[in-house]
């Protein structure tokens, strides 16, 4: 086969048909404000471990809504639990929590 | 709302009798004049609570039908949350001309204006209400309208956008008066480099117990920007977005007017917060949530865009009528049909003490109102 210089690379798509929609509504059900994001950003903005280690809040619980675990539970580590994000949320999302009961479900579900 | 008896009069208000016999003494006008009723003057005052656009809108249809109105507005002047502005959106048309003309209509012969006068308490009297002014002045009148309007959010209550402690940091409100002037200027006098408008400023914020949108404020962004452009052309205008909602007609034109034309960067994500730098700019934090990224900039000026609360009158009123509805607005009959009515007989409701509305449509509102206020004298 010719060598065109690169390679077919892993599908980088979330394959939703593989999606296990019960460990979301397991987190919805512990922290139900979770539902009511919007996405605006307040959250990873104001944080402070995002600031400095790449971590984004946002990102973790949007990928976490779409059942891509993989890595997650290392990420959150940098998490320091100050709750900046949960005072900046306009939706109300008590983000805190929601970070204490992810890293749980994740734990948990490995 | 006080409901009693037995009223309280001023020298020159009827007595709720007397309210009764000339209401009958309407309905057989109409009954006999049925065709050309507008040229019978009705022997009764209309209250109107409010000379906002809704309040003046609706006097001069009161009074085209030939029934006479007498217009209480708080303050010394008459459209103050329409002249405060210098150009309104959809089409840039200047806001004081605007109010001029509505002002003017209010010279006529059977419009009492009362400015400087607050109505501070309402009675409701068999077929009557009397209305109690901060004078301690009653006026009683078979019909009311409440055209109490709208108060800006005052972003003070968002500490953590530093409007108030930083000079760099405006609401849209101080901005309007920049570009009358054609002085937008950043807090050292000069030039601005940087322009940076935040939406949803006192709306869409559980934080500050608006849940609600108050629908004007994205349009009013786009139409800001563009004409800071307009004046400065040099300077740097960034949009900070959660969501865009340009929905009415020619807003999403003018959107695309000023990412085309004007260059305004539109940028999605709330900013969390501001602080100063030491040359007296501000430094915003937000994430560009399209990127997944948190990002950092410095501006001369953030324009804070501030939504739409009920105004301490339709607050204070709202209550003292039962007719509080969510956040302090007041609450119609129902929003379809009976918009303008109140569960009350007789008290009528136009404009933006109901909810956030643009000009337009606090003045359909207020004409509307009219109509169902004739409807319900002529009965
Ligand atoms: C930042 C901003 C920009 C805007 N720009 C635009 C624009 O470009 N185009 C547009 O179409 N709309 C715009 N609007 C909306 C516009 O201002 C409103 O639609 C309009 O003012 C509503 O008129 P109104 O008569 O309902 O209420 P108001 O204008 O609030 O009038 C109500 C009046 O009632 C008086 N009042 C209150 N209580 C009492 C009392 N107890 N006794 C006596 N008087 C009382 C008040 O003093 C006030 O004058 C903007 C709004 C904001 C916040
Ligand atoms: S601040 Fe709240 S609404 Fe905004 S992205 Fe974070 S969790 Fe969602
Ligand atoms: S609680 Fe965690 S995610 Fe929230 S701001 Fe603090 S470090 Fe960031
Ligand atoms: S109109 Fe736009 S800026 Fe105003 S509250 Fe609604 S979404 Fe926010």
């Amino acid at each position: 086969m010719a060598d065109f210089g690169f390679s077919i690379s892993k599908p980088q798509s979330i394959d939703t048909n593989d999606m296990d929609v019960g460990r979301l509504q397991a987190l919805e059900a512990k922290v139900p404000s979770f539902k009511r994001c919007i996405n605006c950003g307040a959250c990873t903005a104001t944080c402070s471990a995002g600031q400095f280690g790449g971590f984004n809040i946002r990102r973790i619980h949007n990928l976490y809504r779409w059942d891509q675990r993989k890595g997650l539970e290392k990420e959150l580590q940098q998490c320091m639990l100050c709750g900046k994000c949960t005072l900046v949320c306009p939706r109300g999302v008590n983000l805190r929590y929601l970070i204490i009961r992810l890293r749980k479900a994740l734990a948990d579900n490995k | 709302m006080k409901e009693r008896e037995k009223p309280v009069h001023g020298d020159d208000n009827p007595k709720p009798r007397e309210v009764k016999r000339r209401l009958k003494s309407t309905k057989r006008i109409s009954r006999r004049k049925r065709l050309e009723f507008e040229e019978v003057e009705l022997p009764l005052q209309v209250a109107i609570i409010g000379g906002g656009v809704a309040g003046m809108e609706a006097a001069s249809v009161l009074t085209e039908h030939r029934c006479p109105v007498i217009l209480f507005e708080a303050r010394p002047e008459l459209g103050v949350n329409v002249k405060n502005k210098y150009k309104i959106f959809p089409d840039f048309s200047d806001a004081g001309r605007l109010v001029e003309t509505m002002t003017k209509a209010m010279d006529h012969p059977l419009i009492t204006v009362n400015k400087d006068t607050e109505i501070v308490e309402i009675i409701r009297e068999p077929d009557a209400y009397t209305l109690l002014d901060n004078k301690g002045v009653p006026h009683t009148v078979p019909a009311v309208l409440l055209a109490s309007g709208y108060e800006p959010f005052d972003a003070k209550r968002k500490e953590e956008l530093g409007f108030g402690i930083y000079e760099g940091v405006i609401n849209s409100l101080q901005l309007e008066d920049m570009l009358r002037e054609h002085k937008v200027l950043n807090s050292l006098g000069e030039d601005p480099r940087r322009i940076v408008f935040l939406q949803c400023v006192g709306s869409r914020d559980e934080k500050v117990g608006n849940h609600y949108c108050s629908k004007i404020c994205c349009i009013t962004a786009v139409k800001q920007a563009i004409e800071v452009k307009r004046q400065l052309p040099d300077t740097e205008v960034y949009v900070f977005y959660m969501d865009l909602r340009l929905w009415g007609q020619g807003y999403e034109e003018l959107y695309r007017e000023a990412q085309e034309q004007y260059s305004v960067r539109f940028v999605r994500g709330r900013i969390s917060e501001a602080a100063s730098t030491f040359d007296g700019r501000v430094q915003i934090k937000s994430e560009d949530t399209l990127l997944g990224q948190p990002l950092k900039m410095v501006t001369d000026l953030l324009v804070l865009m501030i939504g739409m609360e009920a105004s301490p009158g339709t607050q204070k009123l709202g209550k003292t009528c039962g007719l509080e509805g969510p956040y302090g607005f007041v609450r119609s009959k129902s929003p379809h049909l009976e918009d303008n009515l109140s569960d009350k007989p007789g008290f009528f409701l136009a404009g933006t003490c109901k909810r956030p509305m643009h000009i337009a449509e606090a003045v359909n509102d207020g004409r509307a109102a009219a109509l169902e206020i004739i409807k319900y004298l002529r009965k």
